[in-house]
């Protein structure tokens, strides 16, 4: 069933949304594409459906109790917050402010994956974050959390992190 | 702990957890730091499988913590030790191309296993991709390198008939086709690492089964000690 979120859905949507990422602060939750919804079942009652970047991605217990906080501080007594799986995330569900954050952070943004379900190849083109050039290796397949890599620059020698598609 | 209820999502979840624990084996100890984080980052893509899947079958920790040796329904693959790195990485080979298949299959159906396979199969192809370098770089490396990498296909090849014996409950799976494409999949990437199929049986004398009945092998009960030993020392000990 589809209904049209009302006044204070779209108000409580926004502040849900509007939580940092506890792993990368740069970008909320919103901008990561990580929050499916917020609904109010009764007038002190809220649902917020989530969903996980990876499996097992252990922030997503810490964005639940971000969520809830913040909905709390905003007098909403009852949070519930439920994780879903499907449709599983993919790096797609970044906004294009979310990129733009994360490339001014010294990530370099993930590229689009298109329709195919696979990771695409890791050795196509990227951008150094820090210096722009495309002249880039990768360095590991995966770095501090599970959903980057580690390159280094060749141009500017220094190493970055890069947001891997999924 | 009393036996589980019979849900595939118990073998699935077991295999996740107990290839997500020999992983975690390797934080301190891996060849190099950029390999230690990789193995670690499997393990914990695992460990949120393995979380999702037996928390569909029951209590996780429960399940996890409390259960006996026989009551583990795991593939004996998972459980053998790590031994090299070679062993660790035919290991990962044989068991992510042989997990992303069932995940791929699994997506399509519509089963309480469908968005979990969906979500995960991204996960387990970048596995098999990891596994599947790590054995073109040893394969096609060194001569010491090469022959170590064969040994461990060798050596755990008599687990890997066991992937393809059906699990109650995933009765429509077409295991068969499943285990076809396997058997071509790792071949293509055995010949490209100018490495040979192992020759030896799959099925029969000689070879492994049984998990899924819960029949382990020996190593099994020292990884379980390990596992288990915080939780029963202290029962309902938080962080």
């Amino acid at each position: 069933m589809v209904t049209t979120p009302t006044t204070l859905e779209t108000e409580l949507l926004a502040l849900a949304g509007s939580v940092p990422d506890p792993e990368l602060p740069v970008l909320t939750l919103a901008e990561l594409g990580v929050l499916r919804d917020v609904r109010l079942t009764a007038p002190d009652r809220v649902e917020v459906t989530l969903t996980p970047t990876y499996t097992g991605c252990p922030a997503i217990e810490t964005m639940s109790a971000d969520v809830q906080r913040v909905l709390h501080d905003h007098g909403i007594p009852h949070v519930e917050v439920h994780t879903v799986l499907s449709p599983p995330w993919t790096t797609d569900a970044i906004t294009d402010e979310g990129r733009r954050k994360l490339e001014a952070f010294g990530i370099a943004p993930p590229r689009p994956t298109g329709p195919a379900r696979r990771p695409i190849p890791l050795d196509l083109t990227l951008r150094c974050p820090h210096c722009g050039s495309t002249d880039t290796t990768l360095l590991s397949r995966f770095s501090s959390t599970a959903c980057k890599a580690l390159r280094r620059c060749e141009s500017c020698r220094e190493p970055f992190d890069h947001f891997k598609e999924l | 702990m009393t036996p589980h209820p019979t849900t595939p999502a118990l073998p699935l979840g077991d295999d996740a957890l107990i290839l997500s624990h020999r992983l975690g084996e390797w934080a301190g100890n891996a060849p190099v730091l950029e390999e230690e984080v990789a193995l670690a980052n499997i393990a914990l893509d695992l460990l949120g499988q393995a979380r999702i899947l037996l928390s569909l079958a029951g209590d996780e920790d429960e399940l996890a913590y409390l259960r006996e040796e026989r009551h583990f329904r795991n593939v004996q693959l998972v459980e053998q030790p790590n031994g090299d790195f070679a062993h660790t990485i035919a290991r990962q080979l044989y068991f992510s191309t042989y997990q992303e298949l069932l995940y791929d299959h699994l997506a399509t159906t519509d089963t309480p296993l469908t968005p979990l396979a969906g979500k995960a199969v991204k996960e387990t192809a970048y596995h098999r991709d990891h596994a599947t370098q790590w054995t073109l770089r040893l394969g096609d490396g060194t001569d010491e390198s090469h022959t170590r990498m064969q040994r461990a296909l060798d050596a755990l090849w008599r687990f890997t008939g066991e992937l393809f014996d059906p699990v109650d409950g995933l009765d429509d799976v077409p295991w068969q086709t499943l285990r076809d494409e396997w058997t071509t999949r790792i071949t293509s990437a055995l010949e490209r690492a100018t490495l040979t199929v192992p020759a030896g049986p799959r099925h029969g004398a000689w070879t492994a089964g049984g998990g899924r009945q819960g029949l382990h092998t020996e190593p099994f009960g020292r990884l379980l000690a390990e596992m288990q030993h915080l939780h029963r020392s202290h029962p309902g000990a938080t962080w």
